[in-house]
């Protein structure tokens, strides 16, 4: 023993030389430390989050297997939704859809990317500060306040006074035509706006912070004005990022529920007048739930909540790998 | 007219009197009349009185006169933080997009003054241009980097902008690397294209004065060696004031070598005068390498 250990340098210690005698000097093998297993099980948390996409996935397809073979493709073209008579068609609330989230778009692009000019490139470190947190307090309003809000003060306003005005400036479109009672499709999408301008303001806001301060200076020592040099280097250089945020912001339009709900009018229709109703996907899903009867009314409704999924999953995707390019990618010049 | 071409007969007689200026400075060292030129010479293209610049509590640059003689290459060389660079974006007002900088004193252009709250920086900067450090080409194509100051400069529509971006590609020596390639990213070239892109950029806009911001301290001495040939190409018809860590890059092209350190600047004076018979002990021992 005592002549093995003369070998290492840790002498007076019989059982760690022993085993510096069977595995060389110092253990380097086994389990010193729960590193491993710390490993494996945060691996695992990892992967359920996989797992549930892949689960829910599922059984959104599973659910609406019946409405998927009765009605087929045709589902997403059919315009009648009559729960009495079984027939069941998706168009009238993908239109809803799309036609809210396009307005909340309209409105909230310009405002956002605005919004992330001024705090970048405008204001004060200490005012931008504040609204930026402002802006970010916005999301984090729940959806049903923005529904009162919307039914209580922001559709009695459309009626007596965006609605009129916009008849009779735009009147001739027929987006405008008619009479608006309040609630309704433009009322639903000014509300949708408000709800993504935090995702499209706090995301452009990001991406215009992080364009090289090299390239503003040098395009203001050309003699640059600052507009010239917003327009023509800051925003070409975000131009991806914020579309990425555009498309985050039409993710969250798509799926919004609660708030559309309170505001659209519920009423199953395909009409080019923003001032009537409408109805939409989650809407629909939202409100006819709890009392479908009959397995094939469950179905369908769960084959839009199907649809639903794919397609915000799909907008969100794009949306990630758009604001990722723009961080790493072949144009990322980070 | 040019305003610069009325005065270049003059230009060349101050040149001819270079060699007698270190002389006559030094009998007025003790005032700040030794960082002018000589009185009764040509006046001078820009000329910074009293400047002090403060980035809130410090102090960048304190109380520097200088003149920068026309059609010239002017280097201003001292160790880093010592306000070179600072003064430097004085003279075309880029200290304003610093929040928070403060500058007092004054600068002339043309003996017109530049720094009063009535004048646009941004026709400042159009008639005195400036390079930088690390080469920034904008993310856009290589004649889309020129095509933009084109635009910049003078209005858009207007139809001869590819012959003028030519034409500032060919005064940065640039042109013949690049035109097969004009689609090609700004980014893809290597690092000493992207600066004479940058210098393009620049001339595009038909300054009169062009700063360069320790224009090759990023780059290798082949790179360096072309941009310095091309500084002593456009000094022909350009005043340019350039900042560098170099002292052999100043002693190579610079007709005049000003020295800063901690703010101030120490000395200026003809280069050869100022690396071989410094008038101060610190300009001597920075150039011997003795701190900095």
């Amino acid at each position: 023993m005592v002549a093995d250990s003369g070998m290492v340098s840790v002498s007076a210690h019989g059982e760690r030389s022993r085993s510096f005698r069977r595995r060389g000097p110092r253990a380097l093998q086994g389990w010193t430390s729960g590193d491993a297993l710390f490993r494996k099980v945060c691996t695992a948390f990892g992967l359920a989050i996989v797992a549930l996409l892949a689960l829910l996935l599922y059984e959104l397809a599973r659910g609406s297997s019946l409405s998927l073979s009765r009605f087929g493709f045709g589902f997403a073209f059919e315009k009648v939704w009559d729960p009495v008579a079984e027939k069941f068609g998706a168009a009238t609330f993908i239109y809803g859809t799309m036609v809210t989230s396009v307005i909340a778009l309209l409105v909230a692009v310009p405002l956002g990317v605005g919004i992330a000019i001024f705090l970048v490139e405008m204001a004060p470190p200490a005012v931008g500060n504040i609204i930026g947190f402002l802006v970010e307090l916005l999301a984090a309003i729940p959806s049903i306040v923005y529904g009162l809000w919307g039914l209580f003060v922001l559709a009695p306003l459309v009626r007596d006074h965006v609605a009129p005005f916009l008849h009779a400036t735009l009147g001739f479109l027929p987006f405008f035509s008619g009479e608006s009672h309040g609630v309704g499709m433009l009322t639903a999408g000014l509300v949708l706006s408000i709800m993504v301008l935090p995702f499209i303001a706090a995301v452009s806001r990001d991406v215009l912070a992080a364009v090289p301060q090299p390239l503003r200076e040098g395009s203001l020592a050309l003699g640059a004005t600052k507009w010239e040099t917003i327009w023509g280097v800051v925003l070409p250089y975000g131009r991806t990022g914020i579309g990425g945020s555009v498309i985050l912001a039409l993710g969250r339009a798509l799926g919004e529920t609660m708030a559309v709900t309170m505001v659209i009018g519920n009423t199953p229709q395909i009409v080019l007048s923003l001032f009537e109703p409408g109805y939409t996907m989650s809407s629909v899903i939202a409100n006819e739930y709890s009392e479908a009867s009959g397995p094939l009314y469950l179905s369908s409704l769960t084959e839009l909540g199907l649809l639903l999924f794919i397609a915000t999953f799909a907008v969100n995707g794009t949306a990630r790998a758009l604001i990722w390019r723009m961080a790493h990618g072949p144009g990322g010049r980070a | 007219m040019h305003p610069m071409e009325q005065s270049s007969p003059r230009a060349s007689t101050y040149l001819a009197e270079g060699a007698a200026h270190g002389e006559a400075a030094s009998k007025t060292s003790a005032d700040h009349a030794g960082n002018a030129l000589s009185p009764g010479g040509p006046s001078p293209k820009m000329r910074a009185r009293n400047l002090t610049v403060r980035y809130g509590p410090i102090v960048a640059v304190t109380d520097v006169s200088l003149d920068v003689p026309a059609r010239q290459v002017l280097a201003l060389i001292g160790p880093s933080g010592c306000g070179k660079s600072t003064f430097l974006r004085s003279l075309n007002r880029m200290n304003d997009t610093v929040p928070g900088a403060v500058v007092s004193g004054d600068v002339e252009l043309d003996g017109q003054s530049i720094c009063g709250t009535e004048i646009d920086p941004v026709l400042v900067r159009k008639r005195v241009g400036m390079v930088f450090q690390r080469a920034s080409p904008f993310p856009t194509s290589i004649f889309e980097n020129v095509a933009y100051t084109v635009r910049v400069a003078a209005h858009r529509g207007q139809r001869d902008v590819a012959d003028r971006v030519e034409h500032a590609l060919r005064q940065a020596e640039l042109w013949n690397e690049v035109k097969d390639r004009l689609k090609e990213s700004g980014t893809s070239l290597s690092g000493g294209q992207q600066q004479r892109l940058c210098i393009a950029r620049a001339l595009a806009v038909e300054p009169e004065v062009l700063l360069m911001d320790e224009p090759t301290s990023a780059l290798d001495p082949i790179a360096t060696a072309k941009i310095e040939e091309l500084v002593s190409e456009l000094r022909k018809g350009l005043t340019i004031v350039i900042v560098t860590h170099s002292m052999q890059q100043a002693a190579r092209i610079s007709h005049r070598t000003g020295f800063f350190n901690m703010g101030s600047l120490i000395e200026v004076g003809d280069t050869t005068t100022m690396f071989t018979r410094p008038r101060e002990h610190q300009t001597e021992d920075y150039i011997s390498g003795r701190f900095g």
